[in-house]
């Protein structure tokens, strides 16, 4: 173990957790977050993103493997993880029949906060996510907004060194996500609080994390930077629509000639430049010459997605559905088992 | 008891009557329901006091004992449902991430049942006596009925909570009252035990421990201090209550499977 994943960060080796009668939700992982960083582990829906959360936070044993929080071991030493650690698991777990100050008290309260500490600590968490001003109406009322500051303002509680925050900006306007991305990014700039965040949104992920993992059906399939695992795929895409439906077979046969084929709209033909952005000019004029008239071109810059499709043969984006069955027998079943 | 378990009983006691308090769903059919039912047998049974042997000339005295037990249903529906929302919701995750040990979880919830029970049975007995049911044990009597009510109360409270920890949803939970009301039904409700002169009825009555937490309430509503009675309610609520607790104590730690 490092010396940062001993103070304050995370490290995993061989996690395995099991279901009976399913797949092998979470398949083998390695990974290690050190102190004040921001982990990404970015998957679809069913890859077994909760799942290793839940293991991280105590709730669930593992099947196989070890994992050190905070450098704790999460099965012999759970009650020194769990006051190590803050977590707003996925869908902020609030009563709506309480306030949000209510909520604060019980939760300062039952972390052992003496009863000055908790009015001052409360009151300071309010303020800093926003809620100081519905502090006293119940949450029942509160926007999906309102409701994931205040769980991350109740994850803060006991000033954790290090959080989980499993999908917190799932649901969210574009205005409360930025806002909840803000409060993360100063947590481990300015307090150096590490925070593993598990997301399906590649755009956070590419916004937030200092390094990212990616996980799919159990397995850690790549791990690295963005900016890292975004140059590993290197080259951009061009992707072109004809003006003509008949043209699209014609089309994709001229594109074929300047590197793969990659997912694009229903409409269009996407390839992967192998002599990158520079060919841009060779695809228009090769597609002049053919007299293909375009209706829409364009470059994308390789994303994390093209990461994803890299390291997977699938897209990330509308991979949900396809992963629906495999939530229902891994995640959902961890929840319940929690 | 250290300090730290009864401030996380007292912080999650405020919760749960505060739940109960800004819930009038959960308050008013458990307070409403078993006083229509108390009009309606009054009304309609009171013919029953000829019976030779009947303790008393006062029906609505003699079933005045039935609503303090159909109060104490509601609570198995009450407390169960909460703490089966809890876990629907992941409340009790958050719960679980926390110090917070189980017996502090239990007792905590359980506070809401309590208070619960002490409003229905205050409203039974002032509703009854208004209404001209007698009380032989006079005020001493009517505080007792009313520690024996809640008693009852939290007793049946713990197999909501059990329920909730097994099941894991309110529905579940929901499902019991029906089967609870069956073992109202087949106990010396409607008329004492030694009336019961239907062979099988009267064996049922007999070991359903429904049948004894009514006499230990008609004991004082009837007789007066019957000692022997009130041993037996009290020790039945007791040991429901104790069955009840560790049964939920076995149940969350198979629900809350936190290392």
């Amino acid at each position: 173990m490092t010396e940062s994943t001993d103070r304050g960060g995370i490290e995993v080796e061989g996690l395995v957790r099991e279901f009976k009668n399913g797949p092998r939700a979470v398949d083998g992982i390695d990974l290690e977050v050190a102190q004040g960083e921001i982990y990404g582990f970015l998957g679809p829906n069913g890859a077994g993103k909760s799942t290793t959360v839940l293991m991280l936070t105590t709730l669930l044993p593992p099947t196989a493997g070890t994992a050190r929080v905070g450098g704790f071991d999460v099965v012999a030493q759970g009650p020194q993880v769990r006051a190590t650690i803050g977590a707003a698991l996925q869908e902020a777990a609030l009563d709506p029949l309480l306030t949000g100050r209510e909520h604060m008290r019980l939760q300062t309260a039952l972390h052992g906060l003496g009863k000055r500490e908790r009015e001052t600590r409360g009151n300071e968490l309010l303020e800093r996510v926003g809620l100081a001003y519905a502090a006293d109406r119940k949450v029942g009322g509160y926007s999906g907004g309102m409701k994931r500051r205040l769980d991350l303002a109740l994850a803060l509680a006991h000033q954790p060194r290090i959080l989980f925050l499993d999908e917190p900006t799932t649901g969210l306007d574009i205005q409360s996500r930025t806002a909840l991305w803000e409060e993360v990014a100063r947590l481990a700039g300015e307090d150096g609080v590490t925070v593993f965040l598990t997301t399906q949104y590649l755009e956070e992920a590419d916004a937030l994390a200092n390094r990212v993992g990616i996980i799919d059906h159990g397995h850690l399939v790549a791990e690295g930077t963005p900016a890292e695992l975004k140059a590993e795929i290197g080259r951009p895409t061009v992707e072109a629509v004809p003006r003509s439906e008949g043209d699209r077979e014609r089309m994709a046969a001229v594109l074929g000639r300047f590197g793969e084929r990659a997912g694009s709209s229903p409409r269009g033909v996407s390839v992967r430049l192998e002599g990158g952005e520079s060919q841009l000019a060779e695809v228009v004029r090769a597609l002049d010459a053919d007299s293909i008239a375009i209706e829409h071109l364009q470059l994308h810059a390789p994303s994390l997605d093209d990461v994803f499709l890299a390291k997977t043969g699938r897209s990330l984006e509308g991979s949900d559905e396809e992963e629906a069955a495999d939530s229902e027998t891994g995640e959902t079943e961890a929840v319940g088992a929690a | 008891m250290s300090s730290s378990l009864r401030n996380q009983i007292g912080q999650l006691a405020h919760r749960s009557v505060l739940r109960t308090l800004r819930q009038p769903a959960q308050i008013v059919p458990a307070i409403v329901f078993p006083l229509f039912l108390l009009a309606v047998n009054a009304g309609g049974l009171k013919d029953a006091t000829n019976l030779p042997g009947f303790p008393t000339d006062s029906y609505l005295t003699f079933i005045l004992a039935v609503p303090f037990i159909q109060g104490a249903l509601f609570s198995v529906m009450n407390s169960g449902t909460d703490l089966a929302r809890d876990i629907e919701t992941g409340f009790l995750n958050r719960l679980a991430l926390t110090p917070l040990r189980g017996a502090a979880l239990l007792s905590g919830l359980l506070a809401g049942s309590l208070v619960l029970g002490i409003v229905q049975a205050v409203v039974y007995l002032s509703v009854g006596l208004i209404a001209g049911a007698e009380l032989a044990a006079g005020a001493g009597g009517a505080i007792v009925l009313v520690v024996l009510s809640v008693t009852i109360t939290v007793a049946f409270g713990t197999i909501g909570l059990f329920a909730a920890l097994r099941f894991g949803s309110g529905e579940a939970v929901q499902g019991l009252f029906p089967v609870f009301f069956v073992f109202l039904f087949l106990s010396a409700m409607a008329l004492p035990l030694d009336l019961l002169t239907t062979d099988w009825f009267h064996a049922i009555a007999s070991v359903n421990p429904v049948t004894y937490l009514l006499e230990a309430i008609r004991s004082l509503l009837i007789e007066g201090w019957e000692l022997d009675q009130l041993a037996l309610g009290f020790g039945i609520a007791a040991a429901v209550g104790v069955v009840g607790m560790t049964a939920a104590s076995s149940a969350l730690k198979t629900r809350l499977v936190r290392t």
